[in-house]
């Protein structure tokens, strides 16, 4: 047996340990409704971060318009599911695949011309169209009066439970995980390596740019989906600048080009947040918030290549087959702009 | 017709205001390549200390500018020194990401009940409000004191960046810091001094904001600096006439938008204009594209 194979049997294993701990804790009471949520949200961000740690960490486009991804996801399939709803898991699967097709359809479309843009001016109009996506989330109620507007939007069946998002968590790692192991993924690399470089080697960079940001939207869109369908409330300054903010600081603290960090620092983001409201009591949450940026400021300035410093571990990290240049190239790369 | 001339000098108003939080995002960004995301809150605190100056220190308006500008200055010089000098040969978005930290740590701490609390504050104007009817259109005395002061601080700017040894040494460094450093500059002390030059700037706008759209809050810097940057991103970013012209423009759609077609697609409008602009001219309207170097 190789040691890769051994590893994907570790991994494999890891996950069924989580799933079954997770459900006896929830069984035996020690895992109760209110964490349980906490703990479906970080699956859900985790999906999202993993999306934008494809176009950013791995590609090198900087986008600061993240969650209106998440946003269109989230309306889209709440909106097919509240208008409709026949039950069953088809139509709950339905609803959720659009979402992220939707999501996918719509950075196609601002992506062709936007990720023309280079690096600052990239974010910066990402950022614009995320602001955008949140003006007309508030007013979508004008159009379509099921969406809300600024009211916010409920009614949509909540039927996303803990077994459907670790199903589609797992999906979206090993897809992830796959495409940075891919041609795909080893030409997103070489781009943000050096765009010039990999022009010149025959690497479609715009192709390849695209690609990227649409798989890492439509992956946004998808734990928009999920989100619909966990949270009865949605809310557009769910997915306004802030939560695209939180989106880059876990991709940025987990490290660049590593998923594993993207996956350790989503799910840990999210439970630092819940945490702190939990360690600091009624008395003193008003110092959440600035322990929370304490904390950003601290962690940046002490590790500053990330968490993980885009390095991989277990199954994540590139097989034996693939030779000591592409791994080094995705594990070792100092250089992170 | 008049009507029209009347939002043309409300998106004035507007837009000068915002001109002199584009400065000093343009002028940090010119010299050490960051979006300084803490400028807002910077912006922020000014407005704050100003409204404190004139309304319960019992300070004479300009002597509160003047003080805000001092603490501002004295904020923004602290901030780049403990927050982005120690990355400053790190990665780009190390630097932003602490900017960002920053940014949260001085909106929630100024939300803590010791310092400003929060929940909006109505500004009590230290004078009163005077309108004069110039051929159907009005203009209140703040008009032209937003007007006077942001013109007073542009030349002022102007002659500090174009005629002193200090601009030259910051003009230098925009290049590179490291040929500036061979040349004699000091350039840490460059950069302190553009992040106090900046947030004095920001500080006025605060004060001025405060008058002119007399409620402020501890988040109240957000959304007026992500639409100074994106002005400066719009004249061209590292450029003071381009920071001035983004933010006029940034004005002027901005209260076009909400007079004649509907305040709630204000933002929606203001940014797709930016992202067509950007289309066109990936530098900005005065920005000239550098040539990719390998």
């Amino acid at each position: 047996m190789t040691g890769k194979r051994m590893q994907i049997l570790l991994a494999l294993a890891g996950v069924i340990v989580f799933y079954v701990l997770v459900k006896a804790a929830a069984f035996a009471g020690l895992l109760n409704p209110y964490w349980q949520r906490v703990l479906d949200q970080s699956l859900i961000v985790t999906i999202g971060a993993m999306g934008l740690s494809i176009i950013y960490g791995f590609t090198g486009l900087f986008s600061i318009g993240h969650a209106a991804f998440v946003g269109l996801g989230a309306y889209c399939a709440g909106l097919i599911s509240k208008t409709w709803w026949e039950g069953g898991v088809w139509s709950f699967l339905i609803a959720i695949v659009a979402g992220a097709l939707f999501a996918g359809l719509l950075s196609y479309l601002i992506g062709m011309p936007v990720l023309r843009l280079r690096s600052d001016y990239l974010g910066i109009a990402t950022l614009g169209f995320g602001i955008i996506v949140k003006v007309a989330l508030d007013n979508a109620n004008k159009l379509i009066p099921d969406l809300g507007g600024a009211t916010g939007m409920t009614g949509v069946p909540q039927v996303a439970n803990f077994d459907w998002i670790f199903v589609f968590v797992l999906l979206a790692i090993v897809l992830c995980r796959n495409f940075v192991h891919s041609t795909y993924g080893r030409a997103c690399t070489s781009i943000r390596e050096d765009e010039v470089a990999a022009e010149a080697a025959g690497v479609n960079t715009a192709k390849y740019r695209l690609v990227a940001f649409v798989f890492g939207c439509t992956l946004a869109g998808l734990a928009g989906g999920l989100y619909a369908h966990r949270y009865p409330f949605l809310h557009p300054t769910n997915f306004d600048f802030l939560a695209s903010i939180d989106y880059l600081i876990i991709v940025v603290l987990g490290g660049l080009g590593s998923l594993t960090g993207t996956l350790v620092t989503a799910i840990g983001w999210v439970f630092l947040l819940e945490g702190l409201r939990f360690v600091l009591g009624e008395q003193f949450l008003d110092f959440r918030g600035v322990i929370y940026a304490l904390i950003l400021i601290i962690t940046i300035l002490v590790r500053r290549q990330g968490i993980f410093g885009g390095k991989e571990f277990g199954p994540f990290a590139p097989g034996r087959m693939e030779g000591g240049v592409a791994g080094a190239a995705a594990g070792n790369h100092k250089s992170l702009r | 017709m008049e009507s029209f001339l009347q939002q043309v000098i409300n998106g004035l108003q507007l837009g000068l205001v915002y001109a002199l939080i584009a400065l000093g995002y343009t002028m940090v960004y010119g010299i050490v390549r960051l979006i300084n995301f803490a400028h807002g809150d910077v912006f922020m605190i000014g407005a704050f200390v100003g409204y404190l100056g004139f309304a319960h220190w019992g300070l004479p308006w300009p002597i509160a500018i003047v003080v805000s500008m001092a603490v501002c200055a004295l904020l923004g010089v602290t901030i780049e020194f403990v927050a982005y000098r120690p990355l400053r040969y790190a990665p780009k978005i190390a630097a932003l990401i602490s900017a960002i930290g920053v940014s949260f740590f001085l909106e929630y701490f100024c939300s803590l009940k010791f310092m400003f609390g929060p929940n909006y504050q109505v500004v009590t104007r230290p004078f009163d409000v005077v309108t004069w009817n110039l051929g159907g259109i009005s203009i209140t005395n703040i008009q032209v004191m937003i007007m006077v002061t942001v013109v007073l601080m542009l030349l002022m700017l102007q002659y500090l960046v174009h005629r002193t040894k200090v601009g030259a040494a910051m003009r230098t460094v925009s290049w590179d810091h490291d040929t500036a450093r061979l040349m004699g500059v000091n350039v840490d002390r460059i950069i302190s001094m553009t992040f106090a030059i900046g947030s004095a700037l920001a500080a006025v706008g605060g004060v001025l904001y405060a008058i002119a759209y007399p409620q402020i809050y501890p988040f109240m810097g957000i959304m007026p600096g992500l639409k100074a940057f994106t002005a400066a991103v719009l004249g061209g970013i590292g450029l003071i006439p381009g920071a001035l012209l983004g933010a006029l423009i940034m004005g002027q759609v901005e209260t076009m938008t909400a007079a004649y077609i509907s305040s709630q697609l204000r933002d929606a409008i203001a940014f797709s204009i930016l992202i067509l602009v950007l289309l066109v001219r990936p530098s900005g309207l005065l920005g000239r594209t550098e040539p990719e170097k390998v």
